[in-house]
């Protein structure tokens, strides 16, 4: 079985494939659509459709849909405030926009065959670079050089100081790295374990009649590990908007 | 033994180093659940605020985890 590799591939669900290819420019740059960009674009118009029909006609009694979607903005709400205070509010649209579109393409990579855009970490770095240059820029901005006392914390004896400080920019430079591996890492070690498991279910099945009862086992286990996996597609959005939160409250409150 | 196999054996000795990472996780979120149960028995009326940094802790300990997994599976499927 170990020299003949694992009959089922569980990476295969990850690889792209372009639907219409687009190249631009002399050096023929590839800005073709894939399934990648498709499920994108899905979990943005549905991000969008859901939001419009909670939108709709908004009652005084709130009907379930309704109920939905201010239930989705006062969470997002409450993270906000707490994490950040007051006047993080006016980045309550990136963090609600970062999370109903993480969310939402967790959820839609969750139905079969279908393609989970947050499994690649081109997607999420790029995510994680966008708070990471809003939080530079806008802190830079807003503070000026007063910005850069989140390096240095107060309090500290002097002779250890150097280090503290070293320490403190290494930290926030690696902050994307981290940000944006822990919601790819996530996703892919999720939806490999699932496809594992499908696969030895399959595997079984295949073997002989005495063997076939035994299918049950990782069948129980899929199941189990569905539901698990969708707490973690949750709990990743949430987890990506609270550290955005965190760190753009470091842009709007420098200094410890 | 051609060069081939000994790849292939050491691919999935380092899997199989790599997934202790996992059971280091596991460790980390113990404690969390440990402790915060500790502390819910004796406070019950604080559990409701701090349900939240309970997930979230777990959340960021459990990502660990899957780092280690991610490259044990990186390595048996992947390299």
């Amino acid at each position: 079985m170990a020299e003949a590799g694992p009959a089922i591939n569980p990476i295969e669900q990850f690889e792209l494939s372009r639907f219409l290819p687009i190249t631009v420019g002399q050096h023929h740059y590839d800005v073709s659509i894939t399934n990648s960009t498709i499920f994108m674009i899905l979990a943005g118009a549905a991000t969008l459709w859901l939001m419009s029909l909670t939108a709709r006609g908004s009652l005084g009694v709130p009907g379930r849909l309704q109920s939905l979607g201010e239930m989705a903005y006062e969470f997002v709400e409450g993270m906000v405030r707490s994490a950040a205070g007051e006047e993080g509010m006016k980045f309550f649209p990136l963090v609600f926009t970062i999370f109903m579109f993480i969310t939402m393409a967790n959820l839609i990579g969750f139905i079969p065959y279908s393609f989970t855009v947050t499994s690649h970490i081109i997607v999420t770095v790029m995510l994680a670079l966008i708070v990471f240059f809003t939080v530079l820029i806008y802190g830079i901005k807003k503070n000026g050089l007063h910005f850069f006392k989140l390096f240095v914390p107060s309090g500290v004896p002097i002779y250890i100081l150097p280090l503290v400080v070293a320490i403190e920019v290494i930290s926030f430079l690696s902050r994307p790295l981290s940000h944006s591996v822990r919601l790819f890492a996530n996703m892919l070690a999720g939806h490999i374990t699932l496809n594992v498991f499908g696969g030895f279910v399959v595997m079984l099945l295949g073997a002989s009649a005495a063997v076939k009862v035994v299918a049950i086992l990782p069948f129980a286990m899929t199941i189990g590990l569905d539901a698990l996996e969708l707490l973690v597609a949750f709990l990743q959005a949430y987890v990506f908007a609270m550290l955005t939160c965190m760190y753009l409250n470091d842009a709007l409150h420098p200094g410890h | 033994m051609d060069p081939h196999a000994i790849e292939q054996a050491a691919k999935f000795i380092g899997a199989g180093l790599a997934a202790i990472g996992t059971g280091a996780a596991g460790i980390g979120v113990g404690t969390l659940f440990g402790q915060f149960l500790n502390g819910a028995l004796r406070n019950p009326s604080a559990v409701e605020g701090q349900f939240g940094r309970l997930i979230f802790g777990f959340a960021v300990t459990e990502a660990l985890g899957i780092f280690a997994l991610l490259i044990a599976f990186l390595l048996l499927f992947a390299v």
